[in-house]
């Protein structure tokens, strides 16, 4: 080998042009593109509260109306109070029944381990509509089918559960939700260094003491975060209220949205107004979590080094807690999927009986396979969230290089930025959206475009959440090992950073695009005929009434998520996703 | 070749306070030479090999390799990392995982300012493998490999594009005890071979002893003494270089007056009359620090001849298989001796001990 400064490399090196560098045009489109997306929603449906609504004939005029017209009346107390109400009895009874579970799975030696994993997929592969739809069916006072096999056996004369009021609606949300409780407090459970806890054992401190002294006390903020997130969620949801509490005018935040946009003439100020109140609570509940959980990183004191906790034998017990859980995982798994699953052999809906069982039919599915457009709303719904997916995921693999590989100034702004979109209720952001291309027309309204801004905006932090846990396992010196080998900041970024952040990137691009697809609250404020995704369609069959049609469709949805949540395990292994 | 003149490196750490690595680092490598920055953690020696790879962007100063200025704060030139065409070799190695051993080595040529052929970038790196013994490993997975060829394997992409100037990071620092002396000895040779101007930075004194032409100590983001191996070993300047390579007693002294050589000095210890070496142009009444080696404090069970003798008693010893360590009392001063294993004095018992004058360093205290 040549001995160093061959003189031909040296002048090739600095006879080189200051050559355009395409770093900063990169740079540029993806902030230009987050902080667009992040902030002119929230601008408009700010502007849009305080102004009548804009029409060919009239300008937009300043207004507290929609304010006052929202605060005026004693409704929006009663709204306000219901919406706690729901929040909090939805996100304490998940809370209680996740922590339950987590605690029985991590640190204690209940049978069937097996099925907890199940947990994890559930919310993902039941969408919030179905899994309604199906308690309705099951818990309905007139045709739940747990209501009448408990009338029949004790001889009762009225329904005992009733799922259309403020209790059922906690009971259905909670529910649905008990395993992302059940998800964050394992994660809990486990960055907590065992360690801590044995050496408290060791220092002669029973059982109740540790709890109390030691494992209490760091996992509190996680615990207060949890149930704070838990809460945001439940203020948010929009299937359950509109299911269960509108029929009986059990009104919150959503759904009281969702109706002044639908009233003729459509009182999108007034909208404003309330998603504006709905914006503050989450808004408030977003920033204490995130304080919550960076405070807990400092608690959370994971070594990684020989982690095996040590687990309580519940002896005899443990056959109890399992019966627990089989309960449990009936009521979330099993009786909805199989009452969707009798609905949809059926011609008109009725109650499982011998003589139903002479009535089964394909009729629904026919129905469904012969619906007008289904070919084009399945086209739809992948297309949007195939496309939301893998913009998002670009996208936020450059901002996450620039927060967390640069030292530039303001770059935690940008993070901020991009996770805003968190605090919006989907709702809300559908409402936005909207309100902003109704005004500023550049041809985007009632295509699929606004439905693709909707989802990209909407779904961005989880992006960004993803390539961050990602991009902060790459260390840094293996991109600058490719800058001193040469390479330029495109290239060191197409050929080291984004094969490393790979994990982190399919895991988020899957993700995304199994949400997206199941996406309703934003979607339903802003499809038109022809640009129906598939959750709408089952909004649709609901409203006509067509259960047993919906049941169809809604067992071949689930079916189809369940295909892809398994292929997207089985990628996420390959590619050597870490959970 | 290297020229660094006046280097000022500054940068604020994660709670924003502006961190002075390096404070006005000045030195020169001669072509073909090994060049090492020595210095604790946080002495500004990782920081200066950074500037010199322009992965850091120093405040002030001037850097310029074989007559190019690759930065100068006065003139406003700064060359980007990928532009300067050095190899370097990172602490944590930096292979790349998604790649193989082939493909962790050929990135430099592919992504060069200068184009190669398929061909061409095959022999080079089939050569650089060769090199550092890999060839046989050229299509294994690079998480495959061992630290220690993955340590080689970062030294050969290092060298894969031929360039003018070797920086190495604590190349050997995330290797077991065993694989780092033999990677010692592999290093010294390839960069001897090679005959590759290098700057190698490290915590470790020995390594930088068995390495280097010339070393610098740094601490607290300065240059406290440059010199070769020997110099910094047997004359340190200053009692932090002193006391940074290598172990040493310290004893506070007095000057009495010149000796009877050049460059020598009478002093008056705790313990005794000594007769000094020192660097400094020492007056009449100065304090002063004196430093001694373990190993050039001498023992014996019998008086030896001429100067700096005194009589003392074993206080602690240490078996430690290559030699013994001595702890030896005169009076309430504690000397710390390096001998060989054959000298097996009971604890308790008198002993001899002796200064060599030549070997006894002194420098103004601080």
């Amino acid at each position: 080998m040549p001995t160093a400064g061959t003189p031909a490399m040296t002048a090739a090196a600095s006879a080189l042009p200051r050559s355009f560098d395409w770093k900063w045009i990169v740079i540029g489109v993806c902030v230009a593109v987050t902080v667009y997306i992040a902030v002119i929603p929230l601008a408009f449906l700010l502007w849009q509260s305080f102004f009548t609504p804009q029409t060919a004939a009239k300008a937009a005029q300043f207004t507290l109306e929609n304010y006052a017209q929202a605060y005026g009346s004693s409704d929006t107390a009663r709204l306000f109070w219901n919406s706690l109400q729901f929040a909090f009895g939805a996100s304490l009874f998940s809370f209680s029944v996740g922590t339950a579970l987590a605690w029985m799975n991590e640190r204690t030696n209940t049978p069937f381990k097996a099925l907890f994993f199940a947990l994890s997929i559930i919310p993902l592969v039941i969408p919030g509509i179905l899994f309604t739809v199906a308690w309705i069916l099951l818990g309905s006072p007139k045709i739940g089918i747990i209501n009448l096999a408990l009338q029949d056996w004790f001889g009762l004369e009225k329904p005992l559960f009733n799922v259309y009021s403020l209790w059922g609606m906690m009971w259905v949300d909670g529910l649905h939700y008990s395993p992302m409780a059940f998800l964050l407090m394992t994660a809990a459970f486990r960055a907590m260094d065992p360690s801590l806890e044995e050496s408290a054992t060791m220092s002669g401190a029973n059982i109740f003491q540790v709890a109390r002294r030691v494992t209490l006390k760091l996992t509190w903020p996680a615990i207060l975060a949890t149930l704070l997130m838990l809460f945001v969620r439940a203020i948010e949801s929009f299937e359950v209220p509109a299911l269960l509490g509108l029929p009986v005018g059990i009104h919150v935040f959503t759904s009281a949205i969702y109706q002044a946009v639908h009233r003729y003439p459509s009182q999108i100020g007034l909208a404003s107004a309330y998603g504006m109140t709905l914006l503050a609570i989450t808004s408030i509940g977003v920033y204490f979590v995130s304080r919550l959980s960076s405070r807990g990183s400092r608690y959370a004191t994971m070594t990684g080094k020989g982690f095996r906790p040590r687990r309580i034998d519940l002896g005899p017990w443990r056959w109890a807690a399992a019966a627990v859980f089989v309960l449990y995982f009936l009521m979330i798994v099993v009786l909805p999927f199989a009452v969707l699953l009798w609905s949809s052999f059926q011609k008109f809906y009725s109650i499982p009986s011998w003589q139903a069982l002479h009535n089964l039919t394909l009729d629904p599915y026919r129905f469904i396979f012969s619906y007008p457009n289904l070919g084009r709303t399945v086209w739809n719904t992948l297309l949007l969230s195939f496309g939301s997916a893998t913009l998002i995921m670009l996208v936020t693999s450059v901002i996450c290089w620039i927060v967390v590989k640069t030292r530039l100034p303001g770059r935690w702004l940008l993070d901020n930025v991009a996770s805003l979109p968190m605090v919006f209720p989907g709702l809300v952001l559908g409402l936005s959206i909207m309100i902003f291309y109704l005004n500023v027309d550049v041809g985007v309204y009632g295509t699929m475009w606004i439905m693709f801004i909707a989802y990209v905006t909407r779904f961005m932090p989880y992006g960004l959440r993803y390539n961050t846990a990602s991009m902060l396992q790459i260390h840094k010196e293996l991109e600058e090992s490719a800058a001193m080998s040469g390479a330029s900041w495109v290239t060191t970024f197409y050929r080291v950073v984004l094969p490393l952040l790979k994990p982190g990137l399919v895991a988020g691009w899957i993700y995304v695009m199994i949400v997206s697809i199941r996406e309703l609250s934003s979607s339903i404020l802003l499809y038109s005929p022809g640009t129906e995704v598939l959750s709408i369609t089952i909004w649709e069959l609901w409203e006509n009434g067509q259960y047993v049609e919906l049941s169809a469709l809604g067992v071949l949805f689930i079916l189809a998520l369940f295909v892809l949540v398994m292929a997207a395990q089985w990628l996420g292994g390959k590619f050597g996703v870490r959970e | 070749m290297l020229k660094v003149e006046g280097l000022h490196t500054e940068y604020p750490n994660e709670r924003g306070e502006i961190v002075k690595a390096a404070q006005d680092v000045s030195f020169e490598v001669p072509e073909g030479k090994l060049f090492t920055l020595l210095g604790p953690s946080g002495c500004g020696k990782t920081t200066t090999l950074r500037s010199i790879a322009g992965l850091e962007r120093p405040r002030s100063g001037e850097i310029s390799v074989g007559g190019r200025v690759v930065y100068s704060g006065s003139r406003g030139i700064f060359v980007a990392p990928n532009r300067r065409g050095f190899g370097m070799v990172f602490q944590s190695y930096a292979i790349w995982p998604h790649m193989n051993v082939f493909q962790n080595a050929a990135f430099p040529l592919e992504v060069g300012a200068r184009r190669f052929s398929r061909s061409e970038i095959r022999d080079k790196v089939m050569r650089v493998l060769t090199a550092v013994q890999l060839d046989a490993y050229a299509d294994r997975e690079a998480t495959k490999l061992s630290g220690g060829q993955q340590q080689r394997l970062a030294l050969a992409r290092a060298l894969a594009m031929e360039p003018e100037l070797l920086l190495l990071d604590e190349p050997l620092s995330n290797l077991d005890a065993k694989l780092r002396e033999a990677m010692r000895f592999e290093l010294k040779r390839l960069q001897r071979e090679l005959r590759i101007t290098t700057v190698y930075v490290t915590h470790d004194q020995s390594e930088a002893l068995a390495l280097s032409h010339a070393i610098a100590v740094m601490s607290e983001g300065r240059i406290r003494q440059i010199g070769p191996p020997r110099e910094i070993y047997d004359r340190p300047r200053t009692r932090f270089v002193a006391d940074f390579v290598g172990t040493t007693n310290f004893l506070d002294a007095t000057v009495l007056g010149r000796g009877a050589q050049a460059g020598s000095f009478r002093v008056r210890t705790e313990v005794g009359d000594l007769e000094v070496l020192s660097g400094d142009e020492l007056r009449d009444g100065d304090r002063v620090v004196l430093s001694v080696r373990p190993e050039d404090v001498d023992l014996s069970e019998g008086r030896p001849e001429g100067a700096n003798v005194w009589e003392a008693r074993v206080d602690q010893k240490v078996f430690l298989g290559e030699y013994n360590d001595f702890q030896v009392k005169l009076g309430e001063r504690v000397l710390l001796s390096r001998c060989h294993p054959s000298l097996r004095t009971p604890v308790g018992n008198a002993i001899f001990v002796k200064l060599h004058p030549e070997k006894c360093v002194a420098f103004k205290a601080a």
